[in-house]
């Protein structure tokens, strides 16, 4: 059952200097139970495909300018603000990056979940703070009820972190998204967080969706991965098809930066170039001036979505026919 | 990411200073708060020039008449033309403004800077008398004050330089202890620079911004309380004007003559809120943070 | 959190000591004898040493001090020069005047600052919000006895709705505590507004509408919540100030408070009523600043875990 459809859409910002575009002709969907990983670079509009989907743009001067974002088969963006506001941390719950900066500082963390459940749950307070605790003990916050009454800055980044994802969890929604959840955090709370997500997603049976740049996360949680670059979807499809086989020029490289164990060369690979900024895209095909099989076709044409014959879907004009056609490749 | 600060520093010192004019220029408040201090000043310098009489002629027929074409801003109780007053007691509020702060500024610097260089017990101390000199009110400090060295326009310079030295004090220790871990410190010093270069060459110039702001804004502040203790008859003693006299002055006509009151306090009004439009614009050009002003 | 307050007022004793200390030597160190005002000019030579033996002033300026302190302690605190009566008895008679003038200007400074930088922030870069904060400025830069003389102007006689001076009922309270309020409510209202901002766009605000607040409910159970620490903060440190400014409006409304008892025993010489009143004065800001520090500990939960 197809929990969450992105339908082909376009996000613009207005900002000091103009209206920008940060997300051009995102699709993708996601099933019951599945977890995809949103990858790419910083500026890729990840972050913004996650505030999209919450209806959150509106706070920060945005909007969707086309498209549609169907969850459980009606489209989010059709909703009044009221009712947005029911499914914000009900149905669909957000965990985001920087959890020292997530919680209210003058409020005790046990409160900050009841508040979350209190909106969406009609139980008492000492009810909410109850079933607070239940959450906060099955995430593996040891003395939960003496957690309950602490304030953030008496408490470390990673059970800060599951607090944040208490709260996110709390009121059981189907979908969860988390943005970064773990770049803030230590190695070794990291690889626990991971594996929380891991058996809470299964024992729910919810979807997630998991933003992130790290692709060994992606390997080890995520089911289907949408890479992105510069805004659009460049590649997707199950992470055993793109990881083995990635179709589109910037996973491979993306792939190929990951420095391996007994790796015969003496310099890293990189790939040459910097991520454009938003306000200087390039035409055509994004990737185009820093890819090493661009072709004059990249630079004037935007690629349509293609089907591999791996099974993924891939963005870009080397799975065209045409493709085969002209034998110059532009350096 | 190139932050403005790093731009700052590659441009060379003078087109550095012709840039900070040309954003003064460009911000409207700030010119007009800058237009206000320099007429301020020529009024002060100009006084006797642009009176229309003098400050202490009398003339008992005339007493607390209302503005006329003859005299402007009208006449008080001695019959002593309003509008002439209130240019000569520009010079006042100019002198007492301008010296008090200069001397406060320069006691609060040197002392904040020694105490903040130094560190130890010299900081502590200074920082137990700062604290407590700040929290009480500038007017309470001055009317002690006042009680000790007297009345007259030289007593309440020292009186306002007494007061607000603490401020200042506190602002350039502030800075100093920011920028004394700075790496280019520890280079100088270990090129065998003293502690008196390192301190008045080095750290004293990058400190000194944020005081020069809450100078110009104390100026403002220091003309207020002159006015006040003018009006409670500590100031400039007669038949020198200052508008804090006039307008005490005046408090026995206020149903009679209200203009005697009102004209000396919109002059302050306009000389405070220039002070402070051109503090505000100073903020801006020296890249300050607000928050190292409280 | 009991830890902090104890400690913060353990603070104020040695602070009392200081304050009394500096006040007494400023005052002792005036050129002139306190009873000069007293010496008539038939008294005898005997008369005078009598006098000077009744006020100590033959005695060490320490032992002054300290007979002054001692007898501070045991409710005497002299006896007027001019009115003849114990300073305690004067000061209790004023206090309450100083009292509910300065009580209610902070209450008024408080609500009146608060709503306007509420208000601006909401209606960032409008018309409103730039009218307001002009509004402010002056609130700030107007010094206090011309904004009471105008008031009276105003209100007293061009209006003739409230009384000019006097002390007694509500009404003559309401001109002096605008007069004084106004100030302080600037001073609320820029700070405010600044910091509304400032919170509106830190994180976890956006994580509050992600949880599927009401943007009500944000504003003022969190970001409102917030922003108070440092308008607490400022008002804290800035309240000496604010109830500066009654000390000329006392005079100008003519009511009968500390500030006037201060300002009329100023002009004749009358020392132990300057002594006494400032003392009072000065530690009354002090306890002003330690109950701010407190509010601040109440609000901003971080504080209190702080060893200051």
């Amino acid at each position: 059952m197809t929990l969450l459809s992105v339908d082909n859409i376009s996000v613009e910002f207005t900002t000091r200097d103009g209206r920008v575009e940060p997300l051009n002709g995102i699709s993708f969907d996601l099933d019951d139970g599945e977890i995809v990983g949103l990858v790419g670079e910083t500026g890729s509009g990840k972050s913004v495909t996650a505030q999209a989907i919450m209806g959150l743009l509106p706070f920060l001067d945005g909007k969707v300018s086309q498209g549609r974002i169907l969850f459980k088969g009606n489209d989010l963006l059709s909703l009044s603000e009221y009712e947005y506001q029911k499914i914000r941390g009900n149905q669909i719950s957000l965990i985001s990056q920087n959890p020292m900066t997530s919680l209210d500082p003058v409020y005790k963390v046990g409160d900050q979940i009841v508040e979350g459940l209190r909106l969406h749950l009609d139980i008492t307070r000492s009810e909410a703070a109850k079933k607070a605790v239940a959450v906060m003990t099955s995430l593996g916050i040891a003395n939960s009820e003496k957690v309950f009454s602490q304030y953030p800055h008496q408490l470390s980044g990673g059970l800060k972190q599951r607090i944040v994802i208490a709260m996110g969890l709390c009121a059981d929604p189907k979908l969860l998204i988390a943005d970064e959840p773990t770049t803030a955090l230590d190695v070794t709370v990291q690889a626990q967080i991971i594996a929380l997500f891991k058996k809470t997603i299964q024992n729910r049976h919810m979807g997630m969706i998991m933003i992130t740049h790290d692709l060994g996360v992606i390997a080890h949680l995520c089911d289907k991965v949408v890479v992105m670059y510069a805004g659009t979807v460049v590649e997707k499809g199950s992470v055993s098809a793109v990881f083995n086989e990635p179709g589109h020029p910037y996973t491979s490289s993306l792939l190929g930066c990951i420095p391996t164990f007994g790796m015969a060369q003496k310099t890293l690979n990189a790939i040459p170039g910097n991520v454009p900024s938003v306000r200087t895209f390039p035409s055509g095909c994004r990737y185009h001036p820093r890819c090493l099989k661009a072709r004059p076709v990249c630079v004037d044409h935007s690629p349509e979505t293609i089907r591999a014959p791996n099974g993924t879907q891939v963005k870009c004009h080397m799975f065209s026919p045409d493709w085969s056609k002209d034998h110059e490749p532009v350096g | 990411m190139e932050t403005h600060q790093d731009q700052e520093s590659i441009i060379p010192p003078a087109n550095r200073w012709i840039r900070r004019v040309k954003k003064i220029r460009s911000n409207r408040a700030g010119l007009l708060g800058a237009f206000l201090i320099a007429g301020l000043i020529l009024v002060a310098l100009t006084a006797d020039l642009l009176a229309p009489y003098s400050y202490k002629e009398q003339d008992l027929t005339i007493m607390n008449s209302p503005p006329s074409i003859d005299h402007l801003m009208g006449t008080d109780e001695f019959g002593r033309d309003v509008f002439s007053r209130i240019l000569h007691g520009s010079r006042i509020s100019v002198y007492v403004g301008v010296v008090s702060v200069g001397l406060s500024v320069l006691i609060g610097s040197l002392l904040g800077a020694i105490a903040g260089y130094y560190g130890g017990i010299l900081d502590r101390g200074l920082s137990l008398i700062t604290d407590l000199t700040w929290s009480l009110p500038e007017i309470l400090v001055a009317l002690l004050l006042v009680a000790v060295v007297g009345a007259g326009v030289e007593c309440v310079i020292i009186a306002i330089a007494l007061t607000y030295w603490a401020q200042y004090a506190r602002l350039i220790r502030g800075q100093i202890l920011m920028l004394k871990n700075e790496i280019y410190v520890e280079a100088t010093r270990s090129l065998g620079a003293t502690d008196y270069t390192i301190l008045f060459k080095h750290l004293f110039p990058n400190a000194i911004a944020p005081v020069i702001v809450a100078a110009t804004i104390g100026i403002g502040q220091a003309i207020v309380l002159e006015a006040t203790l003018g009006f409670l008859g500590m100031g400039a003693q007669p038949p020198t004007p200052s508008w804090g006299a006039m307008m005490s002055n005046g408090t026995a006509y206020l149903f009679i003559s209200p203009w005697v009151i009102i004209f000396p306090g919109i002059a302050m009004m306009i000389t405070v809120f220039g002070f402070n439009l051109f503090g505000d614009v100073l903020v801006d050009i020296m890249d300050i943070r607000e928050d190292t002003l409280k | 959190m009991w830890q902090f307050i104890l400690r913060r007022l353990l603070l104020m004793i040695p602070i009392f000591f200081v304050l009394s200390v500096i006040i007494f030597s400023l005052i002792h160190i005036v050129p002139g004898n306190p009873i000069d005002n007293l010496i008539g000019p038939g008294m005898t030579k005997a008369h005078e040493q009598k006098l000077i033996e009744k006020y100590h002033l033959d005695k060490p300026l320490p032992v002054q001090y300290g007979i002054w302190l001692a007898n501070l302690f045991q409710g005497d605190l002299g006896t007027s020069i001019i009115e003849k009566r114990p300073v305690a008895e004067l000061l209790r008679h004023h206090l309450p005047y100083s009292l509910s003038l300065g009580l209610t200007a902070i209450a008024l400074s408080f609500v009146l600052g608060v709503s306007m930088g509420i208000i601006s922030a909401a209606a960032k870069d409008t018309f409103i919000d730039h009218a307001a904060m002009v509004v402010a400025l002056f609130g700030v830069t107007i010094p206090a006895f011309w904004l009471g003389l105008i008031l009276i102007l105003i209100f007293a006689v061009w209006l003739n709705l409230l009384p000019v001076s006097g002390s007694g009922d509500l009404l003559s309270l309401i001109l002096p505590a605008v007069t004084v309020g106004l100030g302080g409510a600037g001073l609320i209202a820029r700070i405010t507004r600044v910091s509304m901002l400032e919170v509106a766009s830190r994180d976890f605000i956006v994580m509050l509408h992600a949880k599927g607040l009401g943007k009500k409910a944000i504003l003022l159970k969190h970001t409102l919540r917030n922003a108070l620490i440092p308008v607490i903060t400022i008002l804290g440190l800035r309240i000496g100030w604010v109830l500066g400014g009654t000390v000329t409006v006392e005079i100008v409304f003519a009511r009968p408070g500390l500030g006037q008892l201060l300002i009329t025993g100023l002009f004749r010489r009358d020392y132990p009523v300057i002594q006494g009143a400032m003392l009072l004065l000065a530690m009354g800001i002090v306890l002003g600043t330690f109950l701010a520090d407190v509010l601040y500990a109440v609000a901003d939960p971080r504080v209190r875990d702080q060893h200051q």
